[in-house]
């Protein structure tokens, strides 16, 4: 009888299926791609055992994790425990479905692509705080209270850039946020929204030089401190996944998506997903890149940064944006 | 629609049951995830019923940081579930009157012929959600017919926010603060100070 419903279901699976596995496997890559390039940066060999020049080490690392023994502490609040974990891995996935990857390779075309990933990128406190309450533990709460204040702070001047660029689209769907795009990335127009959009996601991703939450040299591990085995891989992988999210973000935003930089013979036959791929992997290579690059913020400067440069700077670019494009008429309809 | 049913019921079902679990939990802090999980299908709900913006917007703001500040204060204080449980009884009448209010103007809503509202037959308010995108929509409506009352909003949002401020900020003496400007402005000629030591005896 309902035949439609069964094969819209596995369509809507094998889709996901594509998206998801593809995600796991470079987050493994990401993983051995950041040891090796903190490797070079410090004059260091690296991870160079397991497979050739070490590349099979991260799924190495998640097989020993994986099976080493799960410990849930005797004091914390056992579901809120197990579901923590779970949450942040869910949701660092969630994001995906609206992604544009080339023109039509999207899981999910919604009108409110931007705010959908917006939303799921604000969610992703949930697990963080949920871990550090439920493990009913010094280190582990402070990391949650950090990570809580830290996480909302940014959210604001992110917030602002998203304003700023769709002001310049008119529409809140994320290929119409490429397409836009065609004339000119948004990075050069809006060049000072790109850096704080950029620092701000180093910030949402708990990312150093923002990793506060997980600050080793102050809090243990910070959040998941009392994680062990797949519960710990379940926080690893979402971290991971939720940075690779934040690139495409980042270059749906402001690098012009699947679009080549220049719409020429040699550049405009290379398929979309490849230049998408290949802008993804540039933003990781600077998150890895400033990781290895800058100490630490202490936590009041962190706010400072947050509350008293972004966010005034951020409402201004946004008023100044919009009063150039009223004073030009260069709105879009 | 058998999948649009089943997915409202869903929806509709499990925000229910964790609004009844926000006030029957024993500790606060499940009651706020729970609080949580019933927004988050409200906002399931907004969007079966095409209104994407609004959905969106309820989980970026009640759950993505109104939410995130209600879990923060609830899990910094430490409550004493005894003693909220004591005044049961005595605020029992009063709980009982605002429901009964509430399931009396909810009846009253679903009962009158709604053909006949204040829009005088106009077809009701319902979006046509393929031609026009709801953000879209609703911005036109808030910025031309619902303007000044937004602005008013607006206004009165800014005024608790100034008033909480004002009320929480205090200026205890004797806190070190950093002061970055003065900070880069040092230079040999400030920081250093050349002083010439007698021996013997020290400065």
């Amino acid at each position: 009888m309902n035949y439609d419903i069964l094969i819209t279901g596995l369509i809507i699976v094998a889709q996901i299926l594509a998206v998801v596995v593809p995600v796991l496997i470079s987050v493994a890559f990401l993983v051995y791609a950041e040891r090796k390039v903190l490797a070079l940066i410090q004059l260091r060999r690296g991870p160079n055992i397991v497979g050739p020049f070490g590349i099979l080490q991260s799924f190495a690392d998640a097989l020993k994790l994986i099976t080493k023994e799960n410990i849930i502490p005797s004091g914390s609040n056992k579901i809120v425990f197990i579901l923590a974990p779970i949450i942040t891995m869910v949701l660092s996935l969630a994001g995906w479905a609206v992604i544009p990857f080339a023109p039509g390779w999207v899981v999910s075309d919604i009108n409110v692509g931007i705010m959908y990933l917006f939303a799921v990128s604000s969610l992703g406190v949930y697990g963080i705080i949920m871990a550090g309450w439920a493990s009913n533990s010094q280190y582990p709460f402070l990391g949650a209270l950090r990570s809580a204040a830290q996480m909302v702070s940014y959210e604001v001047s992110i917030g602002f850039v998203i304003i700023t660029v769709l002001l310049c689209v008119g529409s809140l769907n994320l290929s119409k946020i490429v397409l836009a795009q065609q004339t000119v990335w948004f990075a050069i127009p809006l060049l000072p929204m790109f850096v704080i959009f950029f620092i701000s996601a180093l910030a949402e991703t708990n990312r150093l030089p923002f990793d506060l939450p997980e600050d080793e040299s102050t809090l243990v591990a910070g959040f998941f401190t009392e994680y062990s085995s797949a519960s710990f891989v379940l926080f690893f992988l979402g971290e991971y996944a939720s940075m690779i999210l934040m690139s495409s973000m980042t270059v749906i935003l402001f690098l012009g998506g699947w679009l080549p930089p220049f719409d020429v013979f040699p550049l405009n036959i290379v398929p979309g997903v490849i230049w998408f791929t290949v802008k993804v992997i540039f933003i990781l290579f600077l998150f890895i890149w400033v990781r290895g690059t800058f100490p630490r913020y202490r936590y009041d400067q962190l706010m400072r940064l947050g509350w008293k440069v972004f966010l005034p700077f951020s409402l201004f670019w946004v008023v100044a944006t919009s009063g150039f494009l009223v004073y030009f008429e260069m709105l879009p309809n | 629609m058998v999948l649009y049913s089943l997915t409202f019921y869903l929806f509709s079902s499990v925000a229910v049951l964790s609004a009844l679990m926000v006030i029957s939990a024993k500790n606060p802090v499940h009651s706020v995830l729970f609080l949580i999980l019933s927004f988050v299908n409200a906002s399931g709900l907004f969007v079966l019923l095409g209104a994407e913006f609004l959905a969106m917007i309820l989980v970026v703001v009640y759950v993505g940081a109104v939410a995130v500040l209600f879990l923060f204060v609830v899990m910094m204080l430490d409550i004493n579930f005894v003693k909220l449980r004591e005044g049961f009884l005595q605020y029992l009448p009063f709980g009982a009157l605002l429901g009964i209010v509430l399931v009396i103007e909810l009846g009253i809503l679903f009962l009158t012929d709604r053909s006949s509202n204040i829009y005088n037959n106009q077809t009701p308010l319902q979006p046509i959600v393929s031609e026009v995108e709801n953000t879209k929509m609703i911005g036109q409506i808030l910025y031309t017919e619902y303007f000044y009352l937004f602005q008013i909003c607006g206004i009165i949002l800014l005024v608790a926010m100034i008033g909480s401020i004002t009320l929480t900020l205090r200026d205890k003496g004797g806190v070190k603060r950093q002061n970055i400007d003065s900070q880069n402005t040092v230079d040999a000629s400030t920081a250093i100070e050349k002083k010439k030591v007698k021996i013997g005896e020290g400065i």
